[in-house]
């Protein structure tokens, strides 16, 4: 429609992209804030908001006051010429010289902090700790200060992050292959029951996944590999067929018969036409799925809650369960959840055509 | 491989065909128990494994199905290639079912039959009343937004010369998990509580402060805390939204908008009287895809609130259900019930199948 | 069929390297097996007992490291798997028939299930049953004793435990302020007026915890319920005899709010309890200035204490009073139960051994485990405080399980939370969340 921008005014030009990049903005700040934060000081973070790193002023102490041991905090006190209470104090009180005197602690301590308005911001505190605590997988042992033996776990999440490759590559590989053959055997073979089957594959296109976990769960445990790699692949493939076999089935059977044709006569068996044709020739659709049910995979959680338990935790799981522990840790719950958004979002932004494509595809359309 | 089309496996190949699939699936399985302590090592064999087997798999299976008799092979192939998927989808997804079927109607551990005591529950328990509310919520309101937003920002940035950038950026949050979309979120919600000189971390509360307001508790507030957590579906899905319906605007024929523009029509006048007509099918599957959505949704309130604060969502208590309480009938009810309010999507899904004819 | 030859040859390889691994274990035993004539464990050696329970991360490892030592004495491998999600999942192995060896329940509720069901093992039948009953005084014996359906069997054995009823404080700044400990209910009143009218907030509390948030409030009604009621009242509490809307239940819960809700009383408010996770609520005592100065909670919680604190100089803690004077000195506890699910005698061996102090020896010198055995020794302990923690619940007049672990799940674990939850953040009444708890418990 690029003529037709010509034609709008340079007003209208310029509201369209202001309210575009306002939305972009809401869009984006909240990943960039923790991108920000995951590379901060943990009391840092706790004490100011990540915007903070940018320069900016702020009240900063400079001096501290003891009050004699006599005031008496119940009533009014004067300090430097003014007079206010205790919990005014407490507050804060403004001075005309652009200095605030705060009362530090409680009444008992008589102690006035002397703050004063700076610059602050410049070259912010940054680090690569919390990456370290978050990644680590042994156990870091040490002795505190009572002589006790601590240990303290790295969040393990480099484990999790292989955990999840080794989940998510089978488990996006192995339904596209069952898949492919089937869209091939349902596009171009005839067999007995071919309709009705491929029905039954539309109709769970829309089935809610909870409706099988409990079942399937139970089958897992009764053949003892709960907690295992394969029964993730298989709980994926399971789940992911139905969207695979239908969106694969709509690009094979529009390949054009011909091709099939001259292949029989070539002497070619089923198997290596589809191996040898029909793999390479539906390359664009594969790949699009590929990457849907990649980012699926790798991005579930109820599935690996359910069926993968602990020892084989992966991202999401792992994140989710530092959520429970470590309430509000933001250091390495933000460096967590990077670590866990990374791969998926290099996934995104290098393959994204073909992401798109599989999506409008995948959209639960007859 | 390339053979002729009469060339068969004789049956010591075969043989030995299957003896080898069985030992790298079985040996594949067993080494990967053993590497449990070396990760790396046991990550490339698990995809190593996972893929080779069912390669193989398939390879063995359309060899004994070649070494059919002439009259059923044909047949025999098209199983070998069919099959794997019906079988799996039976397994996975169709008995299943069934299953979860019978388990509504039986107590909490899977046996007897109490009638329709898990529908009651279900329907009428406080607890579930509040979830199907909440659902509701998301379903009007996270469906709703996330459709107007991809439609006004797909509509926008088609005027705009940096659509690539602005659409991937708003596109991007698709790529994040709910679990770290949560943490994002939770992050601009953070409230430090009442106190003396608190400094608020949290982005919203920073804000609400700058402007002279007072912070706020935001996942406590009685219902309104839901609509804070549908923004996060919208923050996430509304890339989804916009992508679709951007293409299809894209299709419009531009000399129907043309045409209008000569007869004067202004930019709004077209975007009601022919965009949106001609797009009605996309956004109709646009919707229906997001309203199943949020009506299965687990992960952001599991994550953000634990489903406390009456925040509860139907997939929520299902999973309290089972996996907290331990109770299978319930769980499985609440599960039935998501599947039958998904029906009128199935019959419409294989209506327009059929419609369309696709098997020739 | 030549392209094929490859695939056999590194097949061949790989079959062979798990066949060596196989086989490398038993070798490595061979030199013990020499000596089975003057070896007592020679019948268990090289046998495998599986365990299933919730220790993850540094409760594994002080796990693992405690049963080091009986592992390498008897030969016998005990293999642990710990799980966060181990209330569910244990549930499903075990109705799907495939149960661990031994299964390890932070929750006894959850067990007395299993028990009633009849899958669980009656310790009265395979163990040596004196040496288990010397061990352990009587309390602790009848909360492991359960009814199955051949009638009350013993269905497990203790083995580390919490004390739940202690207030913890600053002691540095505690010291300075010239605050005093209180040893009755009357003087924590009167200290409380004091921090507030010093014009702090004495207490920090927080509930927040995840999928689990509501917990910590839970424990304080089971402090206060047994602080203004009889054992015979909470007993039938737990047990659903007495319902959440009864005059006793209120009355506890209206003990706790009237710390919880009044005006400055805890840090940040009653919002500032509903949304500080229950791991960082304490932190604020620690900060400087100290924002908050009382925090009740088990004794696992010093792990949550900001690092190189010590404990008896800068922090240390009191056992909260009893309200009623008269009701002594209960402490509110929690503990793993193991329970056994299999009869072999390798199992019996390690259920024997769980039930000896020196089962947890490792466990409680490395910290953060109180050990119930009556064999166990002070010394172990290598700080004051969990020496003083064992202290507090050698002198209890009585002991009492945390409550919400006894009742079933969707109450324990779910509906006490939720509504506590509910009532503490201000989106229901009290009437509202004791009625829907009460509606909540299961019929059966």
């Amino acid at each position: 429609m690029s003529e037709s921008n010509l034609k709008t005014s340079p007003a209208k030009r310029i509201l369209v992209a202001v309210v575009l990049l306002s939305i972009v903005l809401v869009w984006t700040v909240p990943t960039l804030g923790i991108l920000v934060t995951s590379f901060r000081d943990p009391a840092d973070i706790f004490a100011t908001g990540w915007w903070s790193v940018l320069p900016h002023k702020t009240f900063a102490k400079t001096e501290e006051l003891q009050l004699p041991r006599e005031t008496d905090p119940n009533g009014p006190v004067e300090i430097e010429g003014v007079t206010a209470s205790f919990e005014e104090w407490r507050q804060g009180v403004a001075l005309e010289d652009g200095r605030e005197l705060r009362w530090y602690g409680n009444k008992r301590s008589r102690r006035i902090d002397v703050y004063e308005e700076k610059w602050v911001g410049f070259g912010a505190n940054l680090t690569l700790q919390n990456y370290r605590d978050v990644l680590s997988g042994g156990t870091v042992q040490f002795t505190d200060a009572n002589g006790n033996t601590i240990y303290r776990q790295g969040n393990n999440f480099s484990s999790a992050v292989l955990n999840s490759i080794a989940v998510s590559i089978p488990a996006t590989v192995i339904p596209i292959l069952i898949a492919a053959f089937a869209a091939y055997a349902f596009a171009w073979m005839e067999f007995p029951g071919r309709k009705p089957l491929f029905i039954m594959v539309v109709a769970l296109l829309v089935v809610p996944l909870q409706i099988a976990l409990i079942p399937v769960l139970r089958d897992f445990t009764r053949w003892g590999i709960t907690g295992t790699f394969l029964c993730m692949w298989m709980a994926h493939t399971g789940f992911g067929l139905p969207l695979a076999v239908y969106l694969l089935y709509n690009y094979i059977s529009t390949l054009p018969r011909d091709i099939f044709e001259s292949a029989y006569l070539d002497g070619a068996t089923p198997f290596t036409t589809f191996v040898r044709l029909v793999l390479p020739l539906s390359i664009p659709a594969l790949a699009s799925f590929a990457i849907f049910q990649f980012l699926w995979v790798w991005n579930d959680y109820l599935v690996a809650l359910v069926f993968l338990g602990d020892k084989n935790r992966v991202v999401t799981s792992a994140l989710a369960a530092m959520v429970g522990e470590k309430g509000q840790d933001w250091h390495l719950l933000t460096s967590g959840a990077f670590m866990s958004m990374i791969i998926p979002l290099a996934v995104f932004f290098g393959l994204q055509r073909f992401f798109v494509r599989g999506l409008m595809a995948g959209s639960v359309k007859g | 491989m390339s053979r002729d089309i009469d060339s068969r496996w004789n049956p010591i190949q075969l043989i030995l065909l299957i003896a080898v699939t069985l030992v790298v699936l079985i040996g594949g399985f067993q080494l990967l128990q053993n590497l449990q302590n070396q990760k790396i090592l046991m990550t490339i064999t698990a995809v190593a494994w996972g893929l080779g087997s069912v390669a193989l798999l398939f390879y063995v299976l359309n060899a004994i199905a070649e070494s059919a008799p002439r009259k059923i092979r044909s047949i025999a192939v098209a199983m070998v290639f069919a099959g794997p998927a019906v079988i799996t989808l039976i397994w996975a997804l169709v008995l299943p079912t069934l299953r979860s079927l019978r388990l509504s109607f039986a107590d909490a551990h899977g046996r007897g039959f109490v009638f329709l005591d898990n529908y009651k529950f279900a329907f009428t328990d406080p607890i579930m009343v509040e979830a199907f509310r909440n659902n509701l919520l998301w379903m009007i309101f996270g469906t709703s937004f996330c459709v107007i937003m991809g439609l006004i920002i797909a509509v926008l940035s088609d005027r705009s010369k940096a659509e690539k950038v602005f659409k991937s950026l708003i596109f991007m949050p698709m790529a994040i998990s709910f679990v770290g979309a949560g943490v994002i979120w939770k992050f601009i919600y953070a409230y430090k509580g009442e106190g003396i000189n608190v400094t608020e971390i949290g982005l919203l509360n920073a804000i609400v402060v700058g402007l002279g307001g007072k912070a706020q508790a935001w996942l406590l507030m009685p219902f309104w805390n839901n609509f804070f957590l549908i923004v996060i579906m919208v923050w996430l899905q509304t890339g989804y939204a916009m992508v679709i319906l951007s293409s299809a605007i894209k299709a419009i024929p531009e000399e129907i908008n043309e045409a209008a523009r000569v007869d004067g029509a202004g930019a709004f006048t077209i975007f009601f009287k022919i965009t949106i007509p001609y797009i009605m099918p996309t956004i109709v599957t646009v919707t229906t895809t997001i309203l199943i959505f949020s009506l299965k949704l687990f992960d952001i309130v599991r994550v953000m609130t634990g489903g406390n604060f009456g925040t509860n969502v139907i997939a929520n208590e299902f999973y309290l259900r089972q996996f907290t309480y331990g109770h299978s009938g319930q769980a499985s009810a609440i599960a039935v019930v998501l599947l039958v309010v998904i029906i009128p999507v199935l019959a419409y899904n294989l209506r327009q199948f059929r419609g369309r004819e696709v098997l020739k | 069929m030549r392209k094929l030859f490859p695939v056999i040859i590194a097949l061949a390889v790989i079959a062979s390297f798990t066949g060596c691994q196989k086989k490398a274990a038993p070798e490595a035993a061979a030199p013990a097996e020499e000596k089975a004539m003057d070896d007592p464990y020679a019948a268990v050696r090289g046998t495998v007992v599986t365990m299933a329970g919730p220790f993850v991360d540094s409760d594994a490892i002080k796990f693992e490291e405690s049963i080091k030592a009986f592992e390498e004495m008897t030969g016998i491998d005990i293999q642990y798997e710990g799980s966060k999600e181990f209330e569910a999942s244990i549930g499903i192995s075990i109705e799907g028939g495939n149960p661990p060896d031994i299964a390890d329940f932070p929750q006894p509720g959850l067990l007395k299930n299993f028990v009633a069901k009849g899958y669980v093992v009656d310790l009265n039948k395979v163990l040596d049953m004196d040496k288990v009953k010397s061990n352990y005084i009587e309390s602790w014996l009848d909360m492991a004793t359960m009814t199955a359906p051949e009638g009350d069997i013993m269905a497990g054995i203790w083995g580390r435990v919490n004390g739940k009823s202690l207030v913890w404080y600053n002691k540095k700044e505690f010291d300075a302020a010239g605050y005093k400990v209180p040893s009755t209910w009357e003087e924590l009143v009167a200290l409380q007026d004091m921090i507030l009218a010093d014009g702090d907030s004495p207490w920090a509390i927080g509930i927040e915890s995840g999928a689990a948030t509501g917990w910590a409030a839970t424990d304080w009604i089971e402090e206060m319920m047994l602080r203004t009621t009889s054992l015979e009242n909470y007993d039938k509490w737990v047990e659903g005899e007495l319902k959440f809307n009864s005059p006793e239940v209120r009355a506890a819960i209206e003990a706790m709010a009237s710390i919880w809700f009044a005006d400055g009383m805890v840090y940040g408010g009653r919002k500032g309890i509903a949304t500080t996770s229950f791991g960082d609520a304490p932190k604020v005592m620690f900060e400087n200035p100290p924002k908050a100065w009382l925090h009740k909670q088990g004794n696992f919680i010093t792990s949550f204490f900001p690092e190189n604190l010590m404990a008896g100089s800068d922090y240390d803690f009191f056992y909260l009073p009893s309200v009623d004077p008269s009701l002594g000195r209960p402490v509110l506890v929690a503990g793993d139960i193991y329970a056994m699910f299999n009869d072999r005698p390798e199992v019996r061996m390690v259920m024997q051994y769980f039930a000896t102090g020196a089962s947890v020896e490792g466990w409680v010198k490395a910290g953060g485990a109180i050990s119930p055995h009556k064999d166990s020794q002070l010394s172990w302990y290598t700080n004051e405080v969990d020496r003083k923690v064992a202290e507090v619940i050698q002198n209890a007049t009585s002991v009492r399980f945390d409550g919400s672990d006894l009742m079933p799940g969707a109450v324990g674990a779910g509906s006490f939370w939720k509504e506590m939850t509910a009532y503490v953040s201000g989106a229901k009444s009290l009437d509202e969340a004791l009625t829907a708890i009460d509606a909540s418990w299961p019929a059966e």
